[in-house]
């Protein structure tokens, strides 16, 4: 049982830390600010969620555990909430979406 | 008021709760990281997205600069207060040891009270550091006309 939760759980860390670093990539080298805000805001909200979920499942019923979830959910709102309102700047701004010619 | 509808309802979630962590950075410093300068700067930036989502004049009429002006000098007083108190008590400036009947109780009321302080007048600082660069009138300064325009 022990081991199950811990290869779950490294499963879950290790694709989370797969979709942050190719998040990541994305957000260096993707074309222009609309295609590497959806890499790095897209990624990140998945990344994040299967770290904290490996992490939680590492710790156990306990209080960090508790904390993770608020952790968890407090992202869930502000992360996509931050990359809507950059989106939102950068088109009052009247910034152009990359389109491929 | 119809714009900028998702900001709107998230931030109605997250401020109060902003504030609520605020609060328990605070008051949770003695036993955990924390402590009066991160809590006021947590407090403060939830007032600074109220101003930015709601609007500055919005923020002003929750938190008058007046206000934010007095409270900052009571975190000071308060500081500095404890200090006094404790020499007045028979010991150095900011002795905590001599505030309560125990030595540690008196540790315990001294750094309490002082974080409370410091934390008062952080968070007091950036909101008021917030008015001031919200409240920047083109007509204050040059007659409304800006260096670059003619």
């Amino acid at each position: 049982m022990q081991l199950l939760l811990d290869a779950i759980s490294w499963i879950c860390l290790l694709s989370g830390g797969f979709f942050v670093v190719a998040g990541g990539i994305g957000l260096l080298r993707f074309p222009d600010f609309f295609t590497r805000l959806h890499a790095a805001s897209v990624t990140d909200t998945l990344g994040t969620g299967l770290i904290l979920l490996g992490l939680m499942l590492q710790s156990g019923f306990s209080q960090a555990s508790v904390k993770l979830i608020l952790i968890l959910v407090f992202l869930f709102f502000s992360s996509p909430t931050a990359a809507h309102a950059l989106a939102k700047a950068a088109l009052h701004g009247k910034l152009v979406p990359f389109v491929k010619r | 008021m119809r714009h900028h509808l998702v900001l709107r309802v998230i931030a109605k979630l997250l401020i109060p709760l902003i504030l609520l962590f605020a609060l328990y950075v605070q008051f949770h410093g003695d036993f955990g990281p924390g402590g009066g300068f991160q809590a006021g700067v947590i407090f403060g930036s939830a007032f600074i997205l109220y101003g930015l989502i709601f609007g500055a004049n919005t923020a002003r009429r929750v938190a008058t600069p007046e206000v934010v002006r007095v409270l900052a000098a009571c975190g000071v007083l308060l500081y500095a207060g404890v200090g006094v108190v404790a020499i007045l008590r028979g010991g150095n400036y900011l002795q905590y040891r001599v505030l309560a009947a125990t030595a540690t109780g008196g540790e315990h009321l001294g750094i309490f009270l002082i974080e409370f302080g410091v934390g008062l007048t952080v968070a007091m600082i950036m909101i008021g550091l917030f008015y001031c660069f919200t409240g920047y009138r083109p007509s204050d300064h040059n007659n409304g006309t800006h260096p670059h325009d003619a």
